[in-house]
């Protein structure tokens, strides 16, 4: 859920190959057999997705700085846990700790690939858990300007995709991928993916809205290796250019491949989370 | 009127010069006149309502900073309604839902809110669900009708807001975030509202739309602006030729009027556009203006020349006498009038400095082009004498008899009109209130006023309420005390509906109490208030969330107040008062005053009386030190103020008896009237003067005065008066009330002129000269 395309190195080689071989297609047959850009933005997705599979589980710290147009700051801290589900999507679990007010809710999300999410939350001060029963991925997470659609496990079926152009992105050369939510009630028309080539690591996403206007810019830095394979930004910003907004997320105290099972991650465990 | 005998003399060698070269002037004239006709292109329309205010404005600022802290508040409001019944039936839900998709794809909309996706929260068990009231509204069962309309009428965020208390009409609010100049924005999505409304009245034909809000406001901005500007100018126009025409009876004098007119306007409207002036309802009517004060210049100097030629004197000759005659009087005309437009610069409302600035400049080029431009027409154009008619003379030789013989009669008389009208000024109430700048003509007005009578007020009091610490909104004490402010509101009369942050801590409490109505009340534990809302936030959409409600720091939390159909500023600003006072007694830790735009133009008139005031005060004084100046006499100086000041007063205690409100236009009129009637009683003066120093006692100065100045006075405040007379036609408020006003106090003061002046000298006046 936390990654945004974290991706494998060993898997760099056969990717290069396997695109230099796809450009060695596309220029060597006839234009029947040259993939569509839908077919080459989904091939990347693919890579992408691949990569990002087998890190297990891990636990990490969320600081979230949210600033409106008036230049008021406010922060939240939380600490995610993440379990990888095989065959489906993962399990995340947030646990708040500031404000001080919600300090030990938690909130665990069943991501699924084709149908809604489950949702739940702790109220340590009812000592009950609640579902949350709705289909919304898009609505803004804690009042600040990611979704948690943003932020959430980019399950590959949750989008169609079309490849773009190749362009510059620092020094790097990236990808640029247009994908199209496939969920009726996101609050995206599409969405516009910078990866550079070499890693697959996502730098860029433009949000469009419903009506296409660019909504939110969401730019990722300070990117870090872990597990010799997995790339997880250290530092996400994402600005919205409609109200003027905008939230700082920054990561740190990843842990991998910690203890964490399956029963963390029921409505039961919920309950135990400190 | 000036002893100086060095100016008459440069003077004749001037007006010879002019008359030598006439051909070069003209061509020289016409060529300063299409370079700066060339800067017409350039010149802008704002459709922004907040160019009415100046940066420094508080109330302004105050709404910003609110803005800044939560959403811009710009807002189309839909009023949907069916042509009878209730709204709750499968096709007009469904109108509304189609609406709804439709607006959250408008231009700049950044939120969309209506009667079917307002976020229903229900709890079944431990879940808690939180939906759009309507989906699909086509596969709603009767049974499912009942339960929306339950819902919807039942629901304090709705009921009086996105549905009218009788169910009869639904309403939509989308919000939009405008770029940093929105004329353009607001163009697009008016455009883009207009059309889709159109579409949906031919789908659905039974059901009426209307439209309004502060954005629709805007683009009703911008139309009235170009409807005075393209409509009235022409009628101007035509109504001067007509004026000018009957008054001279000299086809050629008339047409030289209009060139003159024509090539002030052109050169104004031009220099406007070269500097960059962008204009708004409010200064829309500038050409109006120069036009009309355009046209008296030309008026004295070729009324003077005609004569001359009446008298037997060849043309040159005559229009020699006449600019010798006419140049330091007209010179000091167009410095008073222009002294009493540019005292507009300290108005409190930005657009008023263009009017003031721009018709000075006018006046300077009517004076410019009246001293060069016209003696050289006069000189070409074949003018002649007319015939001359006795009556006229003859009708102001007996008038001034008549107000020599009655003069103490006519004192006491116009003392008393002028107390008894000047009583009346009181009555008169500041208003500005935005709902009504338009009248019916526009659509915008007879939707708002639908809205208003239909679905819910729109005067909005805006409150951001500081609970003090970062996540303080959920503290029981700041719920309650919200809650007690929101109650007390909803007590008010004039109140139709209040938002308030405890209405939804309630309605969660309910929810996570199995919707047990006993439940509807605020949780008395701040952590558990913490987390129902946290738990809230995480279910609503894309586009729902509380960010408009609540700031990011979870300090402070802002309540919206609808005050219930037409409210006048007074009572606007009553009502905020009473509030403020409200919150110093019961909780003074959340006392502030309201902001919103309402609110901003409550205050807009009240401060620019109170800069106004001052300007004028500033500008009258003056012009009586330029009088006794001029004149060399401090007692002609002071009794020059009374007519020059009672006008006003008049027309302002007229209007108080008459209509009682008076907004913006009030608080310039008497800076634009003064300019414009002190030059009645500078022509009145200086031929009295004239009189006297040639040693006749007062009576025979105030005949001989009536005699030579009485027509000319006359025809030009006619000529005023119909031009303003034109402003009565826009269908802008300000502008038809300025008009009026002014017409008004033009009035007054000729009658002040001849019939209170006169016995004043002559009673004051005594003294051998």
């Amino acid at each position: 859920m936390v990654r945004i395309y974290p991706v494998r190195s060993k898997a760099l080689l056969v990717t290069r190959c396997l695109s230099l071989l796809a450009c060695l297609c596309a220029s060597l047959y006839t234009a029947a057999e040259n993939p569509t850009p839908e077919e080459i933005g989904l091939n990347i997705a693919r890579a992408t997705d691949k990569r990002a599979q087998g890190y297990g589980n891990f636990t990490a710290r969320q600081t979230m700085v949210l600033r409106n147009k008036q230049g008021q700051e406010s922060t939240r801290s939380l600490r995610v846990k993440v379990l990888e589900v095989e065959g489906d999507g993962d399990k995340s679990l947030f646990v708040f700790d500031e404000p001080r007010d919600v300090e030990g809710t938690a909130f665990l999300i069943h991501a699924h690939k084709v149908e809604a999410d489950d949702q739940w939350l702790y109220l340590p001060a009812l000592k009950r858990v609640k579902r949350i029963s709705s289909s919304n991925r898009s609505g803004s997470f804690m009042g600040s300007e990611f979704s948690y659609e943003d932020m959430g496990a980019q399950e590959l079926e949750k989008y169609t995709y079309r490849y773009l152009r190749d362009e510059a992105c620092g020094e790097l050369t990236c990808t640029v991928i247009e994908r199209v939510p496939t969920d009726r009630k996101s609050g995206y028309s599409r969405q516009v993916v910078w990866q550079d080539r070499d890693e697959l690591r996502t730098w860029k996403v433009e949000y469009y809205d419903r009506k296409d206007a660019h909504l939110k810019t969401l730019t990722m830095v300070n990117y870090e290796q872990h597990l010799d394979s997995y790339w997880y930004a250290g530092h996400m910003m994402m600005v919205n250019h409609l109200t003027g907004k905008s939230t700082d997320l920054t990561w740190s105290e990843y842990q991998f491949r910690t203890d964490l099972n399956e029963r963390d991650f029921t409505q039961t465990g919920l309950k135990r989370v400190r | 009127m000036s002893d100086n005998l060095k100016i008459p003399l440069l003077l004749d060698r001037y007006i010879d010069a002019i008359l030598r070269h006439r051909w070069l002037v003209l061509v020289s004239a016409t060529l300063i006149m299409l370079v700066m006709t060339g800067g017409v292109r350039f010149i802008g329309v704002t459709n922004d309502y907040r160019s009415l205010f100046d940066e420094g404005n508080p109330q302004l600022a105050a709404f910003d900073a609110l803005e800044a802290t939560y959403t811009e508040s710009n807002t189309a409001l839909i009023a949907i309604a069916p042509g009878e019944g209730s709204v709750f039936t499968r096709e007009t839900l469904a109108a509304v839902e189609e609406l709804t998709d439709a607006a959250w794809r408008a231009p700049y909309s950044t939120r969309v809110d209506s009667l079917t996706n307002y976020n229903h929260s229900e709890s079944f068990g431990d879940d808690l669900v939180v939906e759009p009231l309507v989906d699909d509204a086509q596969s709603l069962s009767d049974a499912d009708l009942k339960r929306v309309e339950d819902i919807a009428l039942n629901a304090t965020e709705v009921a009086g807001r996105l549905v009218a208390r009788d169910g009869r009409v639904a309403g939509m609010a989308i919000t939009f975030a405008l770029p940093e100049n929105p004329d353009a924005a607001v163009v697009e999505i008016t455009d883009y509202i207009h059309t889709l409304l159109d579409e949906l009245r031919t789908n659905h034909q039974d059901i009426d739309y209307y439209l309004t809000g502060n954005v629709v406001l805007n683009r009703a901005f911008g139309e009235t602006t170009k409807d005075d500007t393209e409509k009235l100018t022409p009628v101007v126009f035509l109504v001067i030729l007509v004026v000018t025409a009957v008054l001279l009876r000299s086809a050629f004098g008339t047409l030289a009027t209009m060139l003159l007119v024509m090539f002030t306007v052109n050169t104004t409207a031009g220099f406007a556009g070269w500097i960059g002036t962008v204009f708004t309802p409010i200064n829309a009517g500038v050409p109006i203006i120069v036009m009309t004060i355009a046209v008296a210049d030309s008026i004295h100097v070729i009324t003077a020349a005609l004569a001359g030629l009446g008298r037997g004197l060849d043309k040159n000759q005559a229009i020699i006498e006449s600019v010798r005659s006419n140049a330091w009087p007209v010179f000091l005309t167009s410095a008073t009038t222009a002294a009493g437009f540019l005292t507009l610069n300290s108005s409190d409302s930005p657009p008023f400095h263009v009017l003031g600035n721009l018709v000075a400049f006018g006046v300077l080029w009517a004076f410019i082009y009246t001293m060069t431009l016209l003696p050289a027409l006069l000189s070409i154009l074949p003018l002649r004498a007319r015939r001359v008619s006795a009556e006229r003379p003859g009708f102001f030789d007996r008038f001034g008899a008549f107000v020599i013989e009655r003069r103490t009669f006519l004192f006491c008389f116009f003392t008393l009109l002028a107390i008894a009208l000047a009583a009346g000024i009181p009555r008169n109430e500041l208003t500005d209130n935005w709902t009504q700048y338009f009248d019916e003509r526009y659509q915008f007005r007879r939707d708002t006023d639908f809205v208003i009578e239909n679905l819910t007020g729109m005067e909005t009091l805006e409150y951001s309420l500081e609970s003090g610490r970062e996540g303080g909104i959920t503290d029981s004490g700041y719920l309650a005390s919200v809650d007690a402010f929101a109650r007390w509101y909803r007590e008010q009369p004039e109140v139709s509906h209040v938002r308030a942050f405890p209405d939804i801590m309630k309605r969660l409490n309910r929810n996570m109490h199995g919707d047990d109505p006993a439940f509807y009340r605020l949780p008395d534990n701040p952590e558990l208030a913490a987390q129902y809302l946290l738990l809230y936030e995480l279910s609503l959409p894309f586009g729902s969330d509380l960010n408009n409600r609540i700031d990011i720091a979870k300090s402070s939390t802002r309540m919206t107040v609808v005050a219930r159909g037409h409210m006048s500023s007074q009572n606007l600003r009553d009502l905020d008062a009473r509030a403020y006072d409200w919150l110093l007694a019961n909780t003074p830790d959340l006392a502030t005053p309201a902001t919103g735009i309402s609110i901003t133009f409550a205050h807009l008139s009240q401060r620019n009386i109170n800069s106004m005031l001052r300007a004028t005060i500033i500008a009258m004084a003056l012009i009586s030190f330029i009088f006794i100046w001029v004149f060399k006499s401090v007692r002609l100086g002071l009794i020059s103020l009374v007519p020059n000041f009672l006008p006003a007063l008049m027309s302002f205690g007229l209007w108080g008896y008459l209509v009682g409100q008076v907004g913006l236009a009030g608080s310039v009129m008497t800076a634009i009237a003064f300019g414009i009637i002190v030059d009645d009683t500078t022509h009145f003066l200086s031929k009295y003067l004239k009189a006297r120093r040639q040693g006749q006692p007062a009576e025979e100065a105030v005949r001989y005065t009536f005699r030579t100045v009485g027509p000319a006075l006359c025809t030009t405040t006619l000529a005023l008066v119909a031009g303003f007379l034109v402003f009565t036609l826009s269908g802008f408020q300000v502008s038809w009330t300025l008009g009026l006003m002014v017409t008004g106090t033009i009035t007054f003061a000729l009658i002040a002129d001849f019939l209170l002046l006169p016995p004043l000298l002559m009673a004051v006046d005594r003294k051998k000269l």
